[in-house]
């Protein structure tokens, strides 16, 4: 039988793999370009028995998912600038509190108000040291409207594998175009639930690591009892200041990332083997790249595309390696370099290392780029 | 090879454009099975301002999703006409709306002069489909999609009561054009 298709907007498209993965819940505040992943699950949720509840504020709307989460839900919040800078306190709750949940940042121009109808692809930094302290950050980065879809079922698995919050980052241009979507059929793309407590209720810690990494999540509000906060704690839940427990806890939130960046990372090379230039970029981005690239070939120059799709963690030892075998390397964001820092530090700048900047609210052309791998070259 | 036809819908925010061109672009990716992006850029403002809808056609995927050169614009004021023809490409073309773009913009394409929203006021009784009307219009001009594909597009997005106003909204503005360009 031929697949449902249809034209969606990426952010609809975000919503539609939310509620093929399982989401059951999501706790928002409208906010452009971020508002039809709302309003898609508004209309989608009560259909299935799934909650849609518009909060009162953003910070409330974060709360309301971790809430949600605890009690065994797949849960989900979207949101922009502005409104992910409210929830960061809430985000580092999530990650100390190892709740797994979802968070949609469609990246709009800023700081503060900045420009709500224009694209951006400046919260990159935010995504991985947006709240405070050490802690682990997954960050995803999809650039058309059908991988939006995918990513999203992806970092909802990734959320209750690694039992942490995920950040799924759009922007204003992906957020809100529109191109075919196929919807897969259940069982067309992997779907994760969350891994159940194996012991008693009695016996039961929400933090006890003896088994593993990542101890399973009982669900709040079933016969498991146990204590939630925001405070260091020990494996049953309740704070500590020992210095042994806290450490090992804190390195244990990283190691659950560092373990396992091989299951994590996802990236996209195109015409890369024998590149002696090398655009990296991301999103929406990427797309002018990879047109820049094709152009840049016809002309006979070896210009390749790498597209980390995984942004946190950063794919280190993929990008490390493929510095070795270029000339130079050139960094398209729309922002005034965020990700070329990254590629700076983990190749060693081993070659020479340009970015494209752009901030006025229009995308990097392909033109841009074809400009600077050839001013580079 | 690459056939990327690139399409720019541009006038007032409130007009409808950006419907102009998600139907296009549902003519063009659902009904005819073609590649197609639709995307648009628009001020804050819920009405007025200049607002931009573009498509892009191909029977390849489609990267870049925005215009590079434009092959076809249509512009309803004067301030996207001002704003928006400059992208459009040698020998491309430009359909205005003859009571509301006065001073024409000049370059190297080809100019198509239509009274679109008087033709949806006075022809079709309701000016709320001009957007409708511009793209019967665009269509017949550009021949990007077939006319029984727009048609279908358009039925398949207007609620039930407003399908035969549609309908003839869609099909005066494609047989208004084609006369004009014969």
């Amino acid at each position: 039988m031929a697949k449902k298709v249809a034209l969606l907007q990426g952010n609809e498209a975000c919503a539609y793999g939310a509620l093929y993965a399982g989401c059951s819940f999501f706790g928002g505040y409208p906010i452009t370009p971020s508002t039809e992943v709302a309003e898609v699950m508004s209309k989608e949720l009560p259909k299935t028995g799934g909650k849609f509840i518009q909060m009162e504020d953003e910070i409330a709307a974060m709360a309301s998912i971790l809430g949600a989460s605890l009690t065994g839900a797949k849960a989900l919040t979207a949101s922009s600038g502005p409104g992910i800078s409210l929830k960061q306190e809430l985000i580092g709750y999530a990650c100390i509190a190892e709740i797994p949940c979802v968070i949609v940042n469609v990246m709009r121009g800023g700081p503060s108000t900045g420009m709500p109808t224009g694209p951006s692809q400046s919260d990159v930094m935010q995504a991985k040291w947006g709240t405070h302290g050490d802690h682990p950050a997954i960050a995803l980065a999809p650039a058309s409207c059908q991988e939006i879809f995918s990513e999203t079922v992806r970092a909802f698995n990734l959320a209750e594998i690694y039992r942490m919050p995920v950040q799924v980052l759009l922007d204003e241009i992906n957020g809100h175009m529109r191109e075919r979507i196929e919807f897969p059929e259940p069982g067309d793309l992997e779907v994760v639930d969350r891994q159940q407590a194996t012991v008693s209720p009695a016996d039961y810690k929400p933090f006890d690591d003896s088994q593993g990494d990542i101890p399973p999540l009982a669900s709040f509000g079933s016969e498991y009892r146990y204590h939630v906060t925001g405070l260091n704690k020990a494996a049953d839940g309740f704070p500590t200041s020992k210095p042994e427990l806290v450490d090992a806890e804190q390195r244990r939130q990283l190691r659950k990332i560092e373990a396992n960046r091989a299951a994590i990372e996802k990236n996209e090379e195109y015409l890369i083997d024998d590149a002696e230039v090398i655009v990296v970029a991301y999103g929406t981005i990427s797309r002018s790249a990879r047109y820049a690239v094709d152009v840049l070939r016809k002309e006979g120059i070896k210009a390749g595309l790498f597209r980390p799709i995984t942004l946190w963690p950063f794919p280190e030892q993929r990008m490390a390696e493929l510095a070795g075998q270029a000339k130079a390397i050139v960094v398209p964001e729309m922002n005034l370099g965020q990700l070329i820092l990254e590629v700076e530090r983990v190749t060693r700048r081993v070659c020479p290392i340009e970015g494209i900047g752009r901030v006025d609210g229009e995308p990097i052309t392909p033109a841009q780029i074809v400009a600077k791998v050839k001013e580079v070259l | 090879m690459s056939s990327r036809y690139e399409l720019r819908f541009s006038g007032a925010g409130g007009q409808g454009l950006i419907t102009a061109g998600i139907i296009l672009a549902e003519a063009a990716a659902i009904v005819e099975g073609q590649h197609a992006v639709q995307s648009q850029s628009y001020g804050p403002e819920a009405r007025g301002g200049a607002s931009k809808s573009e498509v892009i056609i191909s029977n390849e995927p489609i990267d870049y999703p925005k215009a590079t050169s434009v092959d076809a614009c249509l512009a309803l004021t004067q301030e996207a006409a001002d704003k928006y023809a400059i992208g459009i490409k040698p020998g491309g073309m430009l359909l205005i709306d003859s009571d509301f773009v006065k001073r024409e913009p000049q370059g190297d394409f080809k100019t198509v002069k239509f009274p679109i929203i008087s033709t949806a006021k006075n022809e079709i009784g309701r000016e709320i489909v001009a957007n409708v009307v511009a793209l019967g219009a665009m269509v017949a001009l550009t021949g990007i999609v077939s006319r029984e594909a727009g048609e279908q597009a358009v039925i398949a997005r207007v609620p039930e009561a407003f399908i035969e106003l549609n309908k003839k909204a869609y099909n005066t503005g494609y047989e208004k054009i084609k006369s004009l360009i014969a």
